[in-house]
């Protein structure tokens, strides 16, 4: 059974759901079967909010159970920690490096982990992190950090990418369309830069 | 690819194929994971659809359209059926003129939910048929397949979702749509009115139907059986068909679209058929103390898959007898990221004050339940809407009857108010409670997504209506004292507060600050003077996810996110130092 699986993680309000349904339906235009599932209700309270796509010739469970993550897209750090033991050993880590207080930090009850990059880097040597918050600032509105961070995986996914574009301009037809699709090319971009950028360090350290 | 095939969620699809089947009429009350079918249904635009203050009058609304003629749709989630009850119980005697389905949500494992009861036994207890859609598909399908079941054999139909149904997105391909065709409107005194003598008929009615209908879930396609490896056979319904589906793609499977009531002999004949039997079913047991009353033998059931919290494949695989590749363990001791006040909600200001009175919150279900949650740690009691001022009655009658002076406060919202609230200040007037009531009046249903409600002066449709004035309305239940507050004021809400739990008597509170995120409500941001912080925390009190301390320094500082912060105000009230102000 081919299915490739997707975990979006983040905070309520981050726009998680629009993501996932920009992957899912981008699946269906692509051929494939697909389904999509979240755990949110009490999302939009500023809560950790857990998503999933999966998509191939035939899905049944709507729940990427751990372990068996392809790609996981983390729309904050803390999110990326939570939920790295839903990647499989090859999966890919794809983050926006961009903090949100939990509560729990906001009201001086924990601390907010300084080493993140590190401990996630031990988990997932191959992640990527980067400021998705400034190229959607950049695109036109800080809320399109969700649409930076799709265009950041499109290489990732088993659909072509224009197919993605296509799915994101006819959602937000009515509203944002051209900032969607600035974010989305903005985080592509970013992702390629990044890879080429961590590709040469890498050269240059051994 | 069928051009009409689109990715939808189990609600939307039952929202379309109400729409798609005739539907006339349809009345719910929002709780996760049901809403989204009424907000689609809305959108949608094809179907009459309302709002209704509390499940009881929406499953009665619909019980109404089905006696005029019309099919009928009510939505809830599983606690909703509680407060449906009454009617649901004896609607099974009635029966149904026009096709009545009722959907219900059940919420496994809890993300939203105060209990987890389980659906199924509301079928088997009103003895009517119970359809458990495993995927967005079968929801679409089952809706009309429900409709047509529910005037085949006079009798309304529960529709059955778990969260991962209502809320998980699959590929749906409609199917043809029908015109609604609105019935004759009868009278018909001994099927429609439960006197006693009549009742008595119609029981015996009720179990030759649930015969009835035994015998039609033994030939319908509802019920499937795919029969492939016979070393072992899975009984299974709802999503964890699905989950049964990626732990053991090769076992052989009856999958129960029809949840209630059981076909005994199809059951016999598939556990015939396999070596080993195993059930798989979400929650409760109820297939599996069906089955062995049958005298089926039962290899694996209840004692593998755990009455709490989700069903997944892996729990499946376990129980099957298989071994789970090592995975990584999920990091421990982060700092955790509970739901909390929006930045600007108006709830932040009640909480900080009733934190700091120490007052006992009887407390109800809304947005304002998070205020039991540290640092508030400001409410006491949460059971269900509207227990929290029928609760504190109670509470204040054992306190004057030990000669206790305190004065229990309920607080409770808007929606939560009309939905069952009303009856408890009632009471409270009748009964002459010594309570604190405090009504948060945001004018909308917050915690699920903000729907309209009888306060919002708004229809779910879209479109202008009356609104209750909530002071009046108050005033009218027998209540003297009424006084409107305002929490984001501290010293003011704390004066009224106290006021209100020195003065004898029932007491109310109005607060009429709308939902900033309903109401889209922005104020001026604020920002923290650096020089004049000093690091004291007294404004982390608020639990806002815009305040943070700098990372640097001894006594680190509190600095404000301008992107998150809504301008409320309060955390700068807590400055004892000025060090918070405007930007
Ligand atoms: C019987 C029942 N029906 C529905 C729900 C789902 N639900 C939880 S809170 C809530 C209403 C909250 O609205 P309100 O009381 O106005 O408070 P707010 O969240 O706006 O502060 C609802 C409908 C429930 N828990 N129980």
């Amino acid at each position: 059974m081919n299915v490739f699986n997707i975990v979006i993680a983040g905070v309520g309000g981050q726009g998680v759901l629009m993501a996932s349904k920009v992957l899912a339906e981008s699946a269906l235009a692509g051929g494939m079967d697909a389904k999509q599932n979240e755990v949110h209700g009490m999302a939009q309270r500023g809560g950790s909010v857990i998503s999933f796509v999966r998509m191939g010739e035939k899905v049944y469970s709507p729940v990427v159970t751990p372990g068996t993550a392809d790609l996981l897209i983390s729309f904050e750090p803390l999110e990326a920690l939570r939920y790295l033991h839903y990647l499989k050993p090859t999966g890919v880590l794809v983050y926006n490096s961009v903090a949100i207080n939990p509560s729990t930090v906001a009201s001086g009850m924990a601390v907010y982990p300084t080493d993140l990059p590190e401990q996630i880097a031990q988990g997932s040597p191959g992640a990527l992190g980067f400021d998705a918050l400034a190229i959607a600032k950049e695109a036109g509105n800080p809320k399109a950090v969700n649409m930076v961070m799709v265009g950041a995986v499109m290489k990732n996914l088993p659909i072509d990418p224009a197919i993605v574009r296509g799915v994101v301009e006819e959602i937000s037809r009515n509203k944002g369309g051209e900032v969607n699709l600035r974010a989305l090319q903005g985080g592509s971009a970013a992702a390629m830069h990044e890879r080429e950028f961590a590709g040469s360090s890498s050269v240059s350290t051994s | 690819m069928v051009y009409m095939e689109k990715i939808i969620s189990g609600n939307e699809a039952i929202a379309l194929s109400f729409s798609d089947s005739g539907g006339v009429f349809a009345s719910g009350y929002p709780g996760t994971p049901s809403t989204e079918t009424m907000e689609e249904l809305a959108r949608l635009g094809r179907v009459y659809c309302e709002w209704a203050p509390n499940e009881k009058v929406a499953l009665e609304a619909v019980i109404g359209a089905s006696i005029a003629g019309g099919r009928a749709l009510s939505t809830m989630k599983h606690v909703g059926v509680n407060v449906a009850a009454d009617a649901l119980l004896t609607l099974s005697y009635t029966g149904v003129n026009a096709g009545l389905i009722l959907m219900v949500a059940d919420d496994p494992g809890m993300p939203s939910s105060q209990n987890e009861q389980d659906s199924r036994n509301y079928a088997k207890f009103a003895k009517i048929p119970l359809l458990d859609p495993a995927d967005s598909q079968e929801a679409y399908d089952f809706v009309r397949e429900g409709l047509e079941l529910s005037e085949r054999f006079d009798t309304p139909v529960i529709l059955r979702t778990t969260t991962r149904i209502s809320h998980a997105k699959g590929v749906v391909t409609p199917g043809e749509r029908l015109e609604p065709k609105i019935g004759p409107w009868v009278k018909d005194v001994p099927k429609y009115v439960m006197l006693p003598n009549f009742a008595r008929i119609k029981h015996v009615k009720v179990e030759e139907r649930l015969l009835a209908l035994q015998e039609f879930a033994e030939n319908t396609p509802l019920n499937r059986v795919e029969l492939r490896d016979r070393e072992l056979g899975i009984i299974t319904s709802g999503v964890s068909y699905q989950h049964v589906m990626e732990a053991f793609p090769n076992a052989s499977v009856l999958k129960l679209g029809l949840a209630h009531p059981l076909p005994p002999g199809k059951i016999r004949d598939f556990a015939g058929a396999v070596k080993r039997l195993m059930i798989v079913e979400e929650m409760d047991g109820i297939f599996e103390e069906q089955i062995r009353a049958m005298g089926v033998r039962v290899d694996i059931g209840k004692d593998m898959i755990p009455l709490c919290g989700e069903v997944s494949a892996d729990i499946i695989r376990v129980a099957g007898g298989e071994k789970l590749p090592p995975v990584a363990a999920a990091v421990e001791n982060l700092p955790q990221r509970p739901p909390t006040f929006c930045p600007g909600c108006a709830h932040r200001g009640l909480f900080t004050i009733l934190s700091r009175l120490k007052a006992f919150v009887s407390g109800d279900i809304g947005c304002y339940t998070l205020g039991a949650l540290p640092p508030m740690n400001a409410m006491h009691s949460t059971i269900c809407m509207g227990a929290g001022i029928s609760a504190a009655h109670g509470m204040a009658k054992v306190n004057e009857i030990a000669g206790r002076p305190e004065k229990p406060v309920a607080v409770i919202g808007d929606s939560t108010f009309f939905h069952s609230g009303m009856t408890g200040l009632l009471n409270m007037a009748y009964n002459h409670a010594n309570a604190l009531v405090v009504i948060m009046d945001n004018r909308t249903t917050g915690m699920t997504g903000g729907q309209e409600n009888p306060g919002s002066g708004m229809l779910l449709q879209g479109g202008k209506t009356r609104q209750v004035d909530m002071v009046t309305l108050v005033k009218a239940l027998g209540i003297d004292q009424v006084v409107e507050f305002n929490s984001y004021h501290l010293a003011e809400a704390e004066a009224a507060i106290r006021k209100g739990m020195e003065t004898p008597g029932p007491y109310v509170l109005i607060d009429k600050n709308p939902c900033i995120l309903r109401y889209r409500v922005q104020r001026p941001i604020r920002v923290v003077d650096q020089e004049a912080c000093t690091g004291c925390r007294a404004c982390l009190k608020v639990a806002c996810v815009a305040l943070g301390l700098t990372a640097t320094g001894e006594k680190p500082k509190v600095s404000i996110d301008p992107n998150i912060c809504n301008g409320c105000s309060v955390c700068a009230q807590l400055c004892k130092f000025n060090a918070i102000s405007e930007s």
